[in-house]
């Protein structure tokens, strides 16, 4: 009850702060003549933009193709003994910084898009197959034994109870990994991947404020938007019975 | 001494009064248990106490001390607290634990510490073995324990428990309970225990407080609440069995008929014979020199018989002693299928005899008191 | 290209070797501005970030909005975030260098730091706190006696993800000229020299391995042995 009135709360809030956040901005952003230079940027803006959001859908896309059913098999009978090892593995490769990740991706395959969007991949499949992993791992086993019990065969357990209860988990690994995929976008312009770092980095390199923050603000916004939209698609598509936010 | 004056409590959002002017007095070194269904307001009244709940209107006094007039921190050292879930802080040795409350008092450590030993000797726990250990690493009936030590460490006069035993499996509640009988009959402290078991309450209590819907309904010891239930409510809650209930709260010396008369191994038959048609018995203990218990004689043995009773007696399938409760002697004599039973002293002594009649007796008169 | 796309020989393997082991006393002092950027801020984190969510667990709505601001600071890019940064504290002379990169870490430390002390304090056992208040304990007593040492394993969790989050954040702070282990990769990446570019990469990685698993023993000295699983 209380979870729900804060969540119908923050709801609230985040509808007012918006408001005010976009009016505020406008203003200042009218009054400091930022938004002519956003304006005198739009056509960088809008071609950037569109590469940037191209490398997270498609590193990120991959990384969620690839990392669930990676997860699930390493949870399998025939895998399992390798569950305990590959989790360690994750747990000490996500603390490597995906400035590194990019940086050994150059290195090995040179600069250009497709080692920019081999780093993003990398980046971001480690948390997804961490938490599909840890996600089935926590299925109670009295529901799989109940199932098991049931007839179910593994398969229809996989589907019809490991998954749905995991499945709370799994989206929260995705989300942290189209953060740090979000996050990590903008080097991608260092590897020569493009996108909306390009005006960042050329902003910071010829100290003009205008390109910096053309890059810059879209780039946040970009964040801030995704990870919306991952949280209300994880908030409306995840069964009530096993959603702890509604 | 804790006396508590037309307390009343209603909680904010609440119309009905969750405790109603509640009057009662705990006597100095007694134990008080409330008693009551879910939600009556025992538990409520107890927190008022020591202020954890702040009353709406009444007088709380300890001794002759208001309560109100008493920074509600300062006044909760000075009174013992023991809840059902132990909250014994697991960041912090059993010692440490113990010695919370003498620490925030100031206490000098080598004082405090020297105190957790001699409490931990108290119930048996060796001092050497658990004073350095952590709560997650003793048993539940260990920590329940430990639980009732930190809250008498300060030696406070009054200590407040709420359901203290009822996380505890039935097994090991029976052993603690008579363990912490024994320690309040040397520590004498005024106690407020809050339970929802009546046959907790009746083993426990001096006094019970019965409460329903925020009211006291009533508010007596053990045995007059089961003998004379004030209204319905109390004689359903205390169940139908009340009657067997009574029968521990009474010994085996309570029924017992004294010097009862009896034979020697020399004596005849038809004495024996005789003794028993004039008191209309249908046996009679055989005792020794000094009074010891040696066996009995059937009347249907001795009458016609000829002989000495030495040479036809019968062994006693059992004895009781007169300190025991009724409950175990009814229940004896159900083991053994008898209707009476000898009772010998400890030092094997006859002392009378009691019988199902008699026992029947002793509870129909305090109903017919009443 | 100096890069080909095959993959490393071991010629190249060993002339990274080589930039490693006569350039170690470099590697060393980066590494030192480097933990001096994320030591110092991460601290100042602490410092800020523990009493506010010991605050935050007395209200249900103030935690629901201080937690979502913290958590769509987190979400801003770095990069994005030391962009619009400049400009502002170009106004008090400090647009790149040590300042902004000690002010984006201790941004970014405050949602795990305050997530975890809020979580740790709203989920004691109640037993315990009332246990506590019954025995007469202050709330400062309270949150010193049993409160913080029984949240301290959490709040040390909520320190290694801010330090290791960060030293990540730290080497992009060297695109600011905050110096650092990035540098490393900066040059390497401007002058295209994979010797840079790998030492640069490796040092930052190791070092937060090096700091994920020295946190990891400190959380652990750090927690009662009463709390130990």
């Amino acid at each position: 009850m209380d979870e729900q009135a804060a969540v119908a709360d923050i709801r609230q809030w985040w509808r007012g702060g918006l408001y005010i956040l976009i009016f505020s901005l406008g203003a200042w952003a009218w009054g400091s003549g930022l938004l002519p230079v956003l304006l005198d940027h739009w056509d960088d803006i809008t071609f950037l933009g569109r590469q940037h959001i191209q490398l997270v859908a498609i590193s990120g896309g991959l990384a969620i193709l690839i990392g669930v059913p990676a997860g699930v098999a390493l949870t399998r009978s025939r895998f399992r003994r390798y569950g305990d090892v590959a989790m360690q593995v994750l747990n000490i490769g996500a603390t490597i910084p995906t400035l590194a990740v990019l940086a050994l991706s150059m290195s090995l395959l040179g600069i250009g898009n497709t080692p920019a969007i081999f780093a993003l991949f990398i980046a971001s499949l480690l948390p997804i197959v961490g938490n599909t992993m840890a996600g089935i791992r926590a299925v109670p086993p009295y529901l799989r034994e109940s199932a098991r019990g049931m007839g179910l065969s593994p398969r229809q357990i996989l589907w019809q109870v490991e998954l749905p209860n995991a499945l709370f988990v799994i989206y929260a690994g995705i989300r942290t990994a189209l953060a740090i995929n979000v996050g990590t976008v903008p080097l991608a312009f260092l590897i020569g991947g493009g996108g909306l770092g390009e005006l960042i980095f050329s902003g910071i390199a010829l100290n003009q404020f205008g390109t910096m923050l053309a890059g810059a603000i879209p780039t946040a916004l970009l964040a801030i938007v995704v990870d919306f939209i991952v949280t209300q698609f994880q908030f409306w598509t995840i069964p009530r019975g096993v959603n702890p936010m509604r | 001494m804790i006396r508590l004056e037309h307390v009343s409590k209603t909680f904010p959002n609440s119309t009905t009064p969750a405790v109603d002017h509640v009057t009662l007095e705990v006597p100095e070194g007694e134990i008080c248990v409330l008693l009551g269904p879910s939600g009556c307001g025992k538990t409520t009244t107890m927190k008022m106490v020591n202020r954890l709940i702040e009353p709406s209107s009444g007088e709380i006094f300890i001794g002759d001390r208001n309560t109100a007039d008493y920074d509600p921190v300062q006044l909760r050292r000075t009174i013992g607290y023991v809840i059902q879930q132990i909250g014994l802080f697991p960041n912090k040795t059993i010692e440490d634990n113990i010695c919370l409350v003498p620490d925030v008092l100031g206490w000098e450590r080598s004082k405090s510490r020297a105190r957790a030993a001699e409490l931990l000797d108290m119930v048996a726990l060796d001092p050497g073995t658990f004073l350095k250990r952590y709560p997650k690493e003793l048993s539940g009936g260990q920590q329940q324990r430990i639980g009732v030590l930190r809250a008498i460490a300060a030696d406070p006069p009054v200590l407040l428990m709420d359901e203290p035993f009822g996380a505890i499996d039935p097994i090991n509640r029976e052993i603690i309970q008579d363990e912490f009988l024994k320690m309040q009959a040397r520590i004498k402290k005024t106690i407020m225990f809050v339970s929802h078991d009546i046959d907790e309450a009746v083993k426990m209590a001096d006094r019970i407080a019965i409460f329903r819907d925020g009211r006291l309904v009533q508010y007596d010891t053990p045995d007059n609440i089961l003998a004379h239930p004030a209204e319905s409510f109390v004689s359903d809650f205390v169940g139908g069995d009340r009657t067997l209930k009574r029968l521990q709260l009474l010994t085996v010396n309570d029924a017992m008929q004294h010097d009862p008369p009896r034979v020697t191994a020399e004596d005849t038959l038809e004495t024996a014979a005789a003794i028993m048609a004039e008191h209309g018995h249908q046996a009679i203990v055989i005792v020794g020199p000094r009074g010891r218990a040696r066996g009995y004689v059937q009347l249907s043995v001795a009458r016609g018989g000829k002989g000495k009773v030495g040479e036809n007696h019968e062994t006693l399938p059992t004895t009781v002693k007169p300190g025991e409760d009724l409950r175990t002697a009814v229940s004896t004599m159900f083991r053994h299928d008898v209707s009476w039973l000898a009772c010998i002293d400890d030092e094997g002594t006859f002392k009378g005899y009691v019988t199902l009649r008699s026992i029947t007796r002793l509870l129909s008169e305090a109903y017919r008191d009443g | 290209m100096l890069l080909p796309k095959s993959p490393m020989t071991c010629r190249k393997i060993m002339e990274i070797l080589q930039y490693i082991i006569s350039n170690w006393a470099l590697i060393i002092s980066r590494t030192g501005e480097h933990l001096a950027i994320v030591g110092v801020a991460v601290g100042l984190a602490l410092i800020t970030g523990v009493p506010i969510g010991v605050a935050i667990s007395q209200n249900r709505r103030a935690a629901a909005v201080t937690l979502y601001a913290a958590s769509i600071l987190v979400t801003i890019p770095s990069i994005a975030l030391f962009g619009i940064m400049i400009p502002i504290l170009s106004l008090v002379g400090q647009g790149i260098g040590y300042v902004p990169a000690v002010i984006a870490v201790l941004l970014y430390s405050q949602l795990p730091i305050i997530r975890n002390t809020y979580t740790a304090i709203s989920n004691l056992d109640p037993a315990l706190r009332e246990a506590a208040r019954g025995m007469g304990l202050t709330r400062m007593q309270r949150l010193r006696e049993v409160e913080l040492p029984i949240a301290i394993p959490v709040i040390m969790v909520g320190v290694r993800m801010a330090v290791v989050m960060n030293i990540g954040v730290t080497a992009i702070a060297a695109y600011i000229g905050a110096g650092g282990l990035g540098a490393f990769i900066l040059r390497g990446i401007s002058q295209t020299d994979p010797r840079q570019l790998v030492t640069g990469a490796l040092a930052v990685s190791v070092l937060a391995i090096i700091a994920d698993f020295g946190l990891l023993g400190l959380q652990r000295l750090l927690t009662s042995p009463g709390l130990r699983k």
